[in-house]
């Protein structure tokens, strides 16, 4: 097989950058990775990515391509004959995987990014309360999608299970900080087990970040106001 | 056993119009059914119980929600007819990008200029024209935004037509004086029977918005 020319621009700690890292050992592709400095912006990235100056960048034979979702479903069709396929094969569950993408970046991480930012304690109920409801959509949706399969994808790992996947370190980083479990043995029993089994596949184990070491830069992101 | 397809749709929505534009390039037969996203009937809620939202697909008896995922649905189902996606997987991210940059970045201006009054509408018009010159950058001087054929972004892009007057009129700019390459193109996407008949009427959804902005306190 020929070496392609793949970089990624991103950074151990960001959700979307994983996306495209776990789309790419899923395919088994070489790439480099080139971190970004937190705070700051290379050139390359705002050269990459003008509209957003937004990681992750895919640079593929010097083409960039941005928006994690949107790297995703390029790294399946672009290697579509390597490794397993990423989006389902019928038209519908590919509609329905996507659905629940959009909804996972539109609605929910909304609500749990708000755990993070909440000013004072209503607030951090109201946004608490929040996710507990999405959550419980996601795992009706679970098991919609997966009809008692290990992922929502089926037998292994596929584009809507990176999309959530990707956020369980940051998931149990908003746990801690919140004192609350959202994913749950009673509340949540298909999503834990299929937390589990997300991050022990091969494609995720090598890059999901420590919780320490995220929850240490969550505080650098989020910092508490002064008492 | 024949396709039933069934579309619930609003009769001003921009993401109904790009489904209507979809259906119509493929040459499916569908079932208009005209729903107001304000009254919540059972029908919209049994298929959209998420969102409760328009446009929804239904598909024989299966609901697809989201007006570009129902693009790409609509592109992968009636496969053999004319693509609305391209081919090449570069080309088709570049497609993808553009259309979720006039979900993500445009739509929130578009409503505001005519939705807020003061320092709200004053930001929300220099956002607006901003995109718009984005917009008018990166089609250039290429017939379609993704070269010669009208695909998924024109379609993205021109479910928004209807609302451009309104938008000119209370965001106070003309779109063919600041982006005269958008104009060209608009002109060009008119000329195909399927984007004149998904569109509303440009005086009607002025005259709608009247009625949105006494909702919102604008006037």
């Amino acid at each position: 097989m020929a070496t392609e020319d793949v970089k990624l621009i991103g950074s151990w700690a960001s959700v979307y950058v994983m996306r495209a890292r776990i789309a790419l050992h899923l395919k088994s592709i070489s790439y480099e990775f080139l971190q970004e400095t937190y705070g700051s912006k290379s050139e390359l990235l705002l050269k990459s990515n003008p509209v957003h100056k937004k990681m992750p960048v895919l640079i593929h034979a010097d083409k960039p391509v941005c928006e994690s979702n949107i790297i995703v479903h390029y790294i399946d069709e672009a290697w579509n004959s390597s490794g397993p396929s990423i989006l389902p094969s019928h038209p519908y569950d590919r509609a329905i995987a996507r659905f629940w993408a959009a909804y996972i970046d539109d609605q929910w991480f909304i609500s749990v990014r708000s755990i993070l930012t909440a000013q004072g304690d209503e607030e951090k109920k109201a946004a608490i309360a929040q996710v507990e409801e999405r959550t419980k959509l996601l795992e009706k949706a679970f098991n919609d999608c997966s009809q008692g399969k290990p992922f929502f994808n089926g037998d292994h790992i596929g584009y809507l299970d990176i999309a959530l996947g990707s956020f369980l370190g940051w998931w149990r980083v908003v746990e801690l900080d919140a004192n609350h479990k959202f994913l749950d043995e009673t509340k949540t029993p298909s999503l834990v087990k299929w937390a589990e089994r997300f991050c022990d596949d091969p494609a995720v184990k090598p890059i999901m970040p420590e919780i320490t070491k995220l929850a240490e830069f969550a505080r650098k992101l989020f910092p508490k106001p002064q008492a | 056993m024949a396709d039933e397809v069934i579309l619930l749709d609003y009769w001003p929505s921009m993401f109904g119009m790009r489904t209507k534009i979809a259906l119509a390039e493929k040459g499916v037969k569908y079932e208009y059914k005209e729903t107001d996203p304000w009254v919540k009937t059972p029908l919209l809620i049994e298929m959209n119980p998420i969102h409760k939202k328009i446009p929804v697909l239904i598909h024989n008896g299966k609901p697809i929600c989201e007006s570009l995922i129902q693009l790409e649905y609509i592109d992968e189902v009636w496969s053999d007819a004319y693509t609305i996606l391209p081919s090449d997987p570069f080309q088709k991210s570049q497609a993808r990008f553009w259309a979720d940059f006039i979900d993500k970045k445009f739509y929130d201006p578009s409503w505001k200029v005519w939705a807020t009054m003061g320092e709200e509408l004053v930001a929300a018009k220099k956002e607006l024209l901003e995109h718009f010159k984005t917009l008018e950058t990166e089609l250039g001087d290429k017939p379609y935004y993704g070269g010669e054929v009208f695909g998924y972004v024109d379609i993205a892009l021109m479910g928004y037509y209807s609302w451009f007057k309104a938008m000119e009129k209370f965001g106070e700019f003309s779109i063919e004086t600041e982006f005269p390459k958008l104009t060209t193109w608009t002109k060009r996407c008119l000329e195909r029977e399927s984007v004149v008949k998904a569109l509303a009427d440009s005086d009607r959804i002025i005259e709608y918005v009247h009625v949105m902005r006494k909702k919102f306190g604008a006037e």
